[in-house]
């Protein structure tokens, strides 16, 4: 490597590298050793910038938002909508009245299914998903087709843990009027074709609702270049705080939807016989919202809008590549998802160990992973395992992370196997 | 002892690896199934009762060392004991497992090899995979039709 390359490479490593000092809870011991945090996809830390303007805000400037004519509510209110459309720039909706907050992107889709789903499905109707579909992504469409006689359909994947794209292709049809897929699997990490589903979907006639919690820490998200008519995320996948989310969806069809709940806020008039709704977005925002919580989230949506996503991209997968590596030198290692284009995420069992048990054993070494179904109980039938072990990654991730899991799940084979 | 040897000592260790009254049991009296919907452990418990007295006891499932093991040593423990004296046995578990130590605790020397299992009081993520087969025992005793859950 000539030098001028060395000097750019370390440059951009130290990039990524500088950001772990962001992160105040990486900076602890556990068990008296330093922390590795490899459950990001399970909810990810957060930097000081975030905690600080949560901080300043309930400090400062909290009272309701919309309702008062004072000093405050006005701060307040600012600071609120002032964040939406930082959300609405980040992923680049066509206005921010587009961008619904909601308590997490579980509460999106519900949204959604209910609300769209009401509205659009009926008897003979059908909803397809996919086999790799977190459980949010699988019940609200159960609930919403049980209540409307339309038929829940779900696409299989392959044994890499990719969708069976042919298969998926196949069970498109007139009768779909809503695909409903993941953008980045969390048990798996697979990252999904969207732009060709989405063309698919549409080539039918059918609206798609893309969950991209997975996703939005990992890559910039332009819904309007995906031109999917609905995407979920949540804050605190996405280095915010837990109980924010986002529904973005096309303006003409939340204009078209009924509302999803009713109360304060969403109204425009209130009589007993008749009520008008409010305009978008506050027609789905019943009731007093986590306004502080918004506050953090448009200070994560800061955060990653400081992101080299190319940088990151690279760094995430030479993270990914080093640990699948290190973890197939381990005896008895079975890797559960090995598909081609995969986001940081390494799910996995170890011989015969239960997941439990290596959960328990790595923590010891400071390790923090995610054991159990995931959410994702069709996932795990499809590989045949009860649960499996999951490390995953963030741009904080480095590698003496894995070297600490590999020290961890070594003791767990000597004690085990 | 170091903190994990503590936690999966040999007993535990060696009841995982060969599980003892291990398997279906035939035309059993009662049958309850237990699931730990956190980790996805599950089991299924067979009793034979003669009169009070539990005459044979096995059970199926998967789950994770500490679940097996504890499901294990319960079987062993529970084969050839009264109703009245399991549930006794149930409280002094339970208190070994759960407790803070300030009632003094049960007799670790009494609870014999069950005494392997206190190990998991330091873990609170853990106790659930230890009592389970416990609450299923419970079940089975009391005729309970349902299923055993831990939440």
């Amino acid at each position: 490597m000539s030098a001028i390359g060395s000097v750019a490479e370390s440059a951009r490593c130290a990039g990524i590298a500088a950001r772990r000092a962001d992160f105040p809870a990486l900076q602890q011991q556990v068990h008296g050793k330093p922390l590795a945090y490899l459950d990001s996809a399970a909810s990810a830390q957060r930097p000081q910038v975030v905690i600080d303007a949560m901080v300043a805000h309930e400090r400062r400037n909290h009272a309701n938002v919309h309702r008062g004519v004072h000093q405050l509510s006005q701060r307040s209110t600012d600071a609120y909508e002032g964040a939406r459309e930082k959300v609405s720039r980040y992923i680049n909706a066509s206005g921010s009245d587009e961008i619904i907050f909601t308590r997490g992107t579980t509460e999106s889709i519900n949204l959604v299914a209910s609300s769209f789903g009401r509205m659009r499905l009926g008897p003979g109707d059908e909803v397809l998903v996919t086999w790799m579909e977190h459980h949010s992504n699988i019940v609200p469409w159960q609930m919403i087709c049980e209540q409307t006689g339309a038929r829940l359909v779900a696409a299989p994947i392959t044994d890499t843990g990719e969708l069976d794209q042919e298969a998926f292709h196949r069970l498109l049809c007139d009768r779909t009027r809503i695909v409903a897929v993941v953008h980045v699997s969390n048990a798996l990490g697979t990252i999904n074709p969207v732009g060709e589903i989405i063309e698919a979907a549409h080539g039918v006639g059918a609206a798609v609702l893309l969950d991209g919690a997975q996703a939005t820490p990992h890559m910039r998200i332009d819904v309007q270049a995906l031109d999917c008519d609905f995407y979920a995320f949540s804050g605190h996948k996405a280095f915010g705080p837990t109980g924010t989310g986002v529904l973005y969806g096309k303006r003409a069809l939340l204009d078209a939807m009924p509302p999803y709940q009713g109360g304060g806020e969403m109204i425009r008039t209130v009589t007993f016989e008749k009520t008008t709704y409010n305009t978008l977005p506050c027609k789905y925002e019943a009731g007093t919202q986590n306004i502080t919580g918004a506050v953090g989230l448009g200070a994560a949506i800061d955060y990653l809008s400081g992101i080299d996503f190319a940088e990151l991209a690279r760094h995430e997968a030479d993270l990914l590549e080093y640990a699948t590596e290190r973890l197939l030198q381990l005896p008895g290692i079975r890797l559960i998802g090995t598909a081609a284009a995969k986001a940081g995420v390494i799910s996995f069992t170890l011989g015969d160990i239960h997941a439990h048990d290596l959960g328990t054993i790595v923590d010891m070494e400071g390790v923090a992973i995610r054991t159990g179904h995931h959410c994702a109980m069709p996932v795990m039938e499809h590989f045949g395992v009860p649960a499996t072990a999951r490390a995953s990654f963030a741009l904080y991730s480095d590698r003496s992370d894995v070297d600490q899991l590999v020290v961890g799940l070594n003791r767990a084979a000597e004690l085990f196997l | 002892m170091n903190e994990l040897q503590e936690l999966y000592r040999e007993v535990i260790l060696d009841h995982n690896r060969q599980p003892r009254n291990f398997g279906e049991l035939e035309n059993a009296d009662r049958v309850v199934e237990g699931v730990n919907p956190l980790c996805g452990d599950r089991m299924k418990l067979y009793v034979n009762l003669d009169g009070e007295r539990v005459s044979d006891i096995r059970f199926t499932g998967a789950g994770c060392a500490i679940s097996v093991a504890s499901s294990s040593l319960m079987t062993e423990k529970a084969k050839g004991n009264s109703v009245g004296e399991l549930r006794s046995l149930f409280d002094r578990v339970h208190e070994m497992l759960t407790g803070d130590g300030t009632g003094g605790g049960p007799d670790l020397e009494e609870m014999d090899k069950l005494a392997a299992l206190s190990g998991v009081r330091a873990y609170p993520t853990r106790v659930k995979c230890a009592t389970l087969a416990w609450h299923a025992l419970i079940g089975a005793i009391s005729g309970s039709q349902d299923r055993i859950s831990t939440e």
